[in-house]
């Protein structure tokens, strides 16, 4: 109180003297042309104050990208409040959702006569989970696989030569089994070997057997592992065609491939 | 009781006696031919409790008599109207050529019978058991005492598998006359699919197809058996393990007998040596299948041939135990070969016509029986006989469906076999010249017969 009252006291003071001064004037005759006033003391306008940012939040500061963060702000004594990324401007106190689809630091611009103020907060977008797998989509089986990739092979008549025909069915087979085998490390192949219904059961046993070993060596001189192939004869016990006639027992004629786990 | 022990025991002495002086005479017993005697067989009957049995009796006498083969069976209609049952009924003829009924034995040696012999009796009940009285007369003699070959007493349980047994041993003592022995006993193995489409399972039957039973439970494809010569032990081959192997059985605990198999994606077609005492079986542990021998039980094995081609089905000489037969394609389609028990002094049987399978020794070791498509397309096979000495052959089916799995019985005049004559596979059974063929399974699928005393 005392500090404000001060310049007062002295304004009236220094009035009190300029009006004594000017009464004694008039009272004499022609005295002294009296000095110009001194300058007025320069007039001190007040000064706005600075801006101030009392708050700039990100709330959450971590979202998962989808999701949207809060950013709060309390901005005193700007004339004028920014926001970048777009948001532009803004009230001096608010809140705005965003929703960045990267991590983004939000910076803000408070200006004032009395002086900007800059704050920045950063919203920390993680990347969302993996999907979920795709819904059974099963992974072909084994036996699916041969079935599909491994062609069968055919013989002559009481021969277990690999014929012309076989020999090109069996070089395509081999990226195949080599493909199947490298996708079941476990697995092994089984060659079975099969004759048609003429020759006797004891001598085909023998036949198929022949067959399927033949099979194999074929397989294994064009790289495919020989510790991951295996044979069994079934002679004329399992055969694929039953009827008495040349075109049935061609079919019965073969090697077969099976999947073993 | 023991009276019936004492009547029995005085009567296989009187028979053995009259079947000695009989045996010097009329045994005539030939794979092919030769004349046979001519028998009456009336049939017996039942007094009692054992007439209900009468007929299962005199069917099994007939069968067993007929399938023998040593006689011609005298039709049944020019039987006189009736038949002695017991030697007092029988007359002698009031005069010479004089009839009277069928009680003179000259009623059945002259026309229309015409027969030979006479085998007469009866059934009865003693003591709640089922007895028989059995009687076996030349026709050809004038006197009854003089026409006895055997009288006869059998006792079994009152039923119907007793009748069967007496049945068999009459009928036995009527064939032992003629130096026949008897089949009653013998079994027969054999795989059949009927217990599952699919599925083999090594199956039993008496010789004259009762009695079927099964005896592998695999649930897989379980063939080829062959049975040890004193019948105890029965192997096979079985994928029951997944790939082939041989397995061993003993017929009398009716458990498995450990047997190694070698290391080889095939092990097959076990078969004994007469010794009993080693095993030959096909294995393709080089490559191809090849013939091996081994101890019993799989050990010590060693390897008989030696070729690129494929060996199977080793049989070695039952009587002999010095040679082998077995069936190799080294020379082209299958044909049966013979080598020495080392292997050594291999010699083809057959001429390389068509293909040959299934060799199975006789008994006496000089003729062996095979299937052969000789004269017909493949996998037509039928059944000859080959005289091992000279390679003489004698065709035994005649292109009725195909005929294979030839196995000779004990007594090395009848052989077991496979045929799908009837439109599936089943066995029957004939003598070795061809003829009497009566089929004994009908159920399923039947193959591969061992026929085992």
């Amino acid at each position: 109180m005392n500090r404000l009252l001060k310049p007062r006291l002295i304004a009236i003071g220094i009035l009190s003297v300029f009006l004594l001064l000017f009464a004694a004037g008039c009272k004499k005759k022609q005295p002294a042309p009296p000095p110009p006033p001194p300058p007025p003391p320069p007039k001190e306008e007040p000064k706005p104050p600075a801006a101030v940012i009392r708050s700039f939040t990100a709330e959450p500061s971590t979202v998962t990208r989808g999701q949207s963060s809060t950013l709060r702000w309390n901005v005193e004594n700007a004339s004028e409040v920014r926001i970048d990324q777009g948001i532009g401007t803004v009230p001096p106190r608010g809140e705005r959702m965003v929703s960045p689809s990267n991590t983004t630091t939000y910076r803000m611009t408070a200006r004032s006569a009395g002086g900007d103020a800059v704050a920045a907060v950063t919203v920390t977008v993680t990347a969302p989970p993996p999907p979920p797998p795709p819904p059974a989509k099963p992974k072909p089986s084994l036996s699916d696989r041969i079935a599909r990739e491994v062609q069968d092979v055919f013989f002559d008549y009481d021969k277990s030569e690999i014929r012309e025909d076989a020999r090109t069915t069996l070089q395509r087979n081999v990226e195949a089994l080599k493909s199947i085998l490298n996708d079941f490390p476990s697995a092994a192949i089984l060659i079975e070997g099969h004759c048609d219904e003429r020759g006797s059961a004891e001598y085909n046993l023998g036949l198929g057997d022949r067959r399927a070993n033949a099979t194999k060596e074929f397989l294994v001189q064009l790289g495919v592992p020989a510790d991951r192939l295996k044979t069994i004869s079934y002679g004329k016990e399992r055969p694929f065609c039953t009827e008495s006639n040349e075109s049935c027992w061609q079919q019965n004629r073969r090697a077969h491939f099976v999947g073993v786990q | 009781m023991k009276r019936n022990w004492i009547l029995v025991s005085f009567a296989a002495l009187a028979a053995a006696a009259v079947a000695y002086t009989q045996v010097q005479s009329d045994i005539v017993i030939r794979l092919t031919g030769g004349a046979r005697k001519v028998i009456a067989l009336p049939d017996f009957r039942g007094a009692g409790a054992s007439a209900r049995f009468a007929g299962v009796f005199n069917a099994v006498v007939f069968e067993d008599v007929e399938r023998s083969g040593v006689f011609t069976m005298a039709a049944k209609s020019f039987y006189p109207l009736n038949a002695p049952q017991h030697e007092r009924d029988l007359r002698t003829p009031p005069a010479p050529q004089a009839q009277c009924g069928g009680l003179c034995l000259g009623d059945w040696a002259g026309a229309p019978v015409n027969a030979d012999y006479l085998g007469f009796g009866y059934l009865g009940e003693q003591g709640g058991r089922l007895v028989a009285f059995g009687n076996f007369f030349n026709t050809r003699m004038e006197s009854p005492a003089a026409a006895r070959v055997f009288t006869k007493l059998y006792t079994a349980e009152m039923s119907e598998e007793g009748a069967r047994k007496i049945a068999h041993e009459y009928a036995a003592d009527v064939l032992a006359q003629f130096g026949v022995p008897s089949l009653a006993g013998t079994k027969i193995y054999f795989v059949s699919d009927r217990q599952g489409k699919g599925t083999k399972e090594i199956w039993v039957m008496d010789f004259d197809g009762t009695n079927q039973r099964r005896i592998t439970h695999f649930n897989s494809i379980t063939t080829m058996p062959s049975i040890s010569p004193d019948g105890r032990r029965l192997a096979f081959t079985t994928y029951a393990r997944g790939q082939p192997q041989i397995m061993m059985y003993s017929t009398e605990t009716g458990r498995f007998i450990p047997f190694r198999n070698s290391a080889a994606p095939t092990n097959a077609q076990a078969s004994f040596t007469p010794d009993g005492q080693s095993v030959l079986y096909a294995s393709s542990v080089s490559g191809y299948m090849q013939i091996y021998i081994s101890d019993l039980d799989g050990s010590n094995p060693r390897r008989l041939t030696n070729t690129r081609a494929i060996e199977a089905e080793p049989k070695v000489n039952p009587k002999t135990g010095a040679d082998i037969l077995f069936v190799s394609g080294r020379g082209g389609l299958q044909q049966i070969y013979r080598m020495n028990m080392d292997g050594a002094d291999v010699e083809r049987l057959t001429n390389g016509e068509g293909e040959a399978s299934n060799p199975a020794w006789h008994p006496e070791g000089r003729h062996i029986a095979f299937a052969w498509t000789r004269g017909y397309a493949p996998g037509n096979w039928n059944l000859f006989l080959m005289d091992v000495a000279t390679k003489e052959t004698v065709q035994l089916t005649h292109g009725q469906g195909r005929n294979e799995n030839p196995s000779w019985a004990p007594d090395g005049r009848h052989l077991a076999f496979c045929s799908n004559r009837t439109g599936s596979y089943q066995i029957f059974t004939m003598l070795a010249d061809g003829t009497g063929v009566r089929q004994l399974t009908t159920q399923g699928n039947n193959w591969m017969p061992v026929w085992s005393k």
